[in-house]
């Protein structure tokens, strides 16, 4: 799914800081994640220096530098789901995959991050695996749910 | 197409006179679908739409439609506004009211279907009938215009949400849209329509409420060589979706909104400055933006006018101060979006140094509106101060929830017990919090307040964005406090040292009040006691002396819940207990010995092996070394552990 960094920067105008976060935000949509290598191709074709990036790319919570995991889990915590029990969820999640919000587990299976508000206030607590949507979790349905994405990764 | 899209051209958007020929509004009735000869099935298709299980209805649907009735037309619309009701799926058999159902998923479709078509409805998911004149009632069904939920509600913004297919520009036409953008863009200078907006007094939604007509005047009487336009949809307030469901369910309406302001400040480039994770809408915003180019709506000399202009979307890369008008230019200059210092404000010297004006969703979409119908119609709903409605979103432990529009003037409690009916389960009503993680909580007392920018001003109440949490008993404000306040120390910039430590101490020692004192010594015990004492202070330094409205009002969830819940905080404080039996570590937990089998599920468990006992014997909890963690609550088969 990776097409080369060069393709995206040829649809922008070299030299135009403005256009940064957008080329850097296509990349990431593109490859998942910003490597070494595209956040120095972008810093020469921006006319930046690499860690001016880094210290850009970093305020944001947008931007991830290692691989995204097969299963990208998101978990809401806005208010409505927070009054309807969020934090258990989000503490046997941690729990059961040891990983904290904006992290990749080790085997690259898993990476989970922590979102205000998706938008089903009424549905809470919602979480989001690869853009499916689970209204109604609850924390006892996670150790389940988590063997079933496990196995249909490994078996894939 | 193509045919049809120089019909509308021609006849509609550039048909000089305000009524339009016989024959045209045949046409657009069709596209309405007023007058159509076979049933059209509409789904309604938003986030929240999606989340409940809408795609599913939708494959559901469709194939019902394939075998059955092969006639039926699908539509996709937008959320008409109760949440708990979705899937929504509204039904018009030809030439006769559109009936609605509620929560219809995958399996009910059949059994729904079936009773439609066979003049057997089911009453059980009916919501009610709407339709326009000339149509046939159903007997015995209630009109969704006189249910509670939208009786007390006064749609104006939203009054297209729910209605058409927000993919389709030709129903949004048909329905009088882009007609008063084109006639402003040929016939108004943009003095002009800075007057009509400022005349009209409507407010600029985001929470300040400043003038948008004045606003919009500032920046056109400064001298540059451009000037820009920025729509803010970042809404990333936690609980607040107003503005997403306005984008899924009307787009069109926020691009003619957009259209029209950059007009009136002379603006050739408008950027929509879209939340992280609103994909859905943006994708639903970039589609209509695309198809009005198309139209000519957007781009190089529009219509002859000579007045160009371009609609650029650019997504949010997760900050929440990125809200903040200054940091919103700091980002689309592509900096770290941290606040400056203001003045100059950005009408005078925004986004590359040239006028800009900032508004937010809601506020354009009123412009359309005040330019059709005028200044004078807009000032007939609400208040002197605050003319014209807000949208707000009911989320939480109401029994109802979604999107809703109330006419500016009525009070929070006809809100809470007319539209969002009264608490789920029969609970007692503790507070609304308004306005996301920096608003302030409505109480009993100030129910009977009313919606007005001036009046909540001077309670020290902010309007925010539109979130509307209803709070019921089972929750503790302590707690929810430490939440709003975890969340505004994770999105602090770090700019200002009063907020970037402020949001940190004041997270510490909430943390530290909530938490369990195990082998607590006087020196933990006093700092504790020390560090409540200086709440109020960090937090009135914290108002006072931060530079963005995000450090100024990181404290009002607290310094509001303090306000109003003084007793809750003392109990914490002191007697060590949470009312709500929320606090996890507040709970004390003690061993049922009768219904105790002594099976040692939890003393197996316990991480701190607080719980002794022999098998097959009652056990005992040792309640110093308990950390209150409750996995032995969880694990217990019998219920034989009782928390106090």
């Amino acid at each position: 799914m990776s097409t080369d960094v060069d393709l995206i920067l040829k649809k922008y105008k070299p030299g135009k800081r403005e256009d940064m976060i957008p080329l850097l935000q296509e990349i990431q949509d593109d490859n998942g994640y910003l490597s070494e290598d595209n956040i120095i191709k972008v810093g020469a074709f921006v006319g930046m220096s690499t860690t001016k990036i880094y210290g850009l790319a970093t305020f944001y919570n947008q931007f991830r530098f290692i691989p995204a995991g097969k299963v990208q889990i998101k978990m809401c915590h806005g208010t409505s789901c927070f009054l309807n029990g969020s934090q258990a969820v989000i503490n046997k999640i941690k729990e059961e995959t040891g990983l904290n919000p904006g992290q990749t587990g080790r085997d690259g299976i898993f990476s989970y991050d922590i979102v205000t508000c998706m938008g089903g206030c009424n549905n809470g607590p919602v979480i989001s695996v690869n853009g499916e949507y689970y209204p109604y979790v609850k924390p006892e349905q996670i150790p389940d749910l988590l063997k079933k994405l496990r196995f249909i990764i490994e078996n894939d | 197409m193509e045919d049809l899209k120089k019909f509308l051209t021609g006849n509609v958007l550039l048909f000089e006179s305000d009524s339009l020929t016989p024959d045209t509004e045949k046409v657009l009735q069709q596209i309405r679908r007023e007058k159509t000869g076979k049933p059209v099935i509409f789904i309604s298709s938003g986030t929240s739409s999606i989340i409940a299980g809408a795609e599913k209805t939708w494959n559901a649907v469709s194939s019902y439609i394939n075998d059955n009735e092969p006639d039926a037309e699908l539509v996709k619309v937008g959320c008409n506004g109760p949440s708990n009701f979705e899937p929504v799926v509204s039904i018009q058999l030809p030439g006769k009211n559109k009936l609605y159902f509620r929560n219809i998923t995958e399996e009910k479709v059949e059994p729904l279907l079936n009773g439609v078509f066979h003049s057997d409805i089911n009453k059980d998911d009916l919501i009610g009938q709407s339709g326009s004149r000339g149509f046939e009632l159903w007997q015995g069904i209630p009109f969704i215009e006189e249910l509670d939920f939208f009786a007390r509600q006064k749609r104006v913004v939203l009054n297209n949400c729910g209605c058409y297919d927000p993919e389709s520009i030709e129903e949004y036409i048909a329905r009088g849209g882009y007609r008063v953008y084109v006639k402003v863009i040929r016939n108004y200078t943009y003095e002009e329509v800075c007057d009509i907006i400022e005349r009209s007094g409507l407010r600029g939604r985001s929470g300040g409420g400043y003038l948008t007509g004045l606003k919009w005047k500032q920046a056109l009487n400064t001298v540059a060589s451009s000037r820009f336009l920025v729509c803010n949809a970042k809404e990333s307030d936690p609980g607040a979706f107003t503005d997403r469901t306005i984008l899924e369910s009307d787009p069109h309406r926020l691009v003619e909104g957009i259209a029209i302001g950059a007009y009136a400040i002379g603006a050739s480039t408008a950027f929509v400055f879209f939340r992280q994770g609103s994909d859905y809408a943006r994708n639903r915003l970039q589609k209509a933006i695309d198809v009005a180019r198309d139209y000519g709506l957007l781009g190089h000399n529009i219509f002859s006018s000579g007045y160009n202009l371009d609609i650029i979307i650019r997504k949010e890369p997760g900050a929440f101060v990125c809200g903040e008008e200054t940091a919103l230019i700091s980002t689309l200059e592509g900096k770290r979006g941290m606040p400056q210092l203001k003045p100059p404000y950005p009408t005078t010297s925004g986004l590359f140094g040239k006028p800009t004006v900032i508004n937010n969703v809601e506020t354009l979409m009123n412009v359309p509106l005040i330019m059709q119908n005028g200044p004078e119609w807009f000032r007939s709903f609400g208040t002197e101060n605050s003319p014209g409605t807000k949208v707000f979103a009911i989320a939480g432990k109401g029994r109802m929830s979604g999107v809703i529009e109330v006419e500016m003037g009525i009070t929070f409690r006809s809100i809470l017990e007319d539209i969002a009916d009264g608490i789920k389960e029969g609970k007692e009503f503790k507070a609304i919090q308004l306005g996301g993680a920096s608003g302030s909580f409505i109480t009993a007392e100030t129910l009977d307040m009313n919606v007005d920018y001036e009046i909540m001003k001077e309670k020290g109440i902010g309007m925010g964005s539109g979130g509307f949490v209803i709070i019921d008993e089972n929750t503790c404000m302590v707690d929810l406090v430490r939440y709003y306040m975890e969340f505004m120390h994770n999105e602090s910039c770090g700019k200002c040292i009063p907020c970037r430590e402020g949001t940190g101490r004041m997270l510490e020692i909430l943390e530290s009040v909530i938490r369990k004192p195990v082998s607590e010594d006087a020196g933990t015990t006093l700092e504790r006691f020390k560090g409540v004492m200086q709440l109020e202070t960090i937090a009135s330094v914290m108002r006072d002396t931060s530079l963005c409205g995000l450090g100024q009002s990181a404290p009002n969830p607290f310094m509001s819940a303090l306000k109003n819940f003084r007793e809750e905080f003392e109990e914490h404080i002191f007697d060590r207990k949470c009312r709500a039996n929320i606090c996890r570590g507040l709970r004390t937990f003690s061993i049922d010995v009768e219904k105790c089998t002594g099976c040692t599920a939890c003393a197996t468990k316990c991480p701190v092996n607080a719980i002794y006992g022999t098998r097959l014997q009652p056990f005992f909890i040792v309640e110093e070394k308990c950390i209150g963690c409750g996995i032995c609550f969880d694990i217990c088969k019998f219920s034989a552990i009782n928390v106090k």
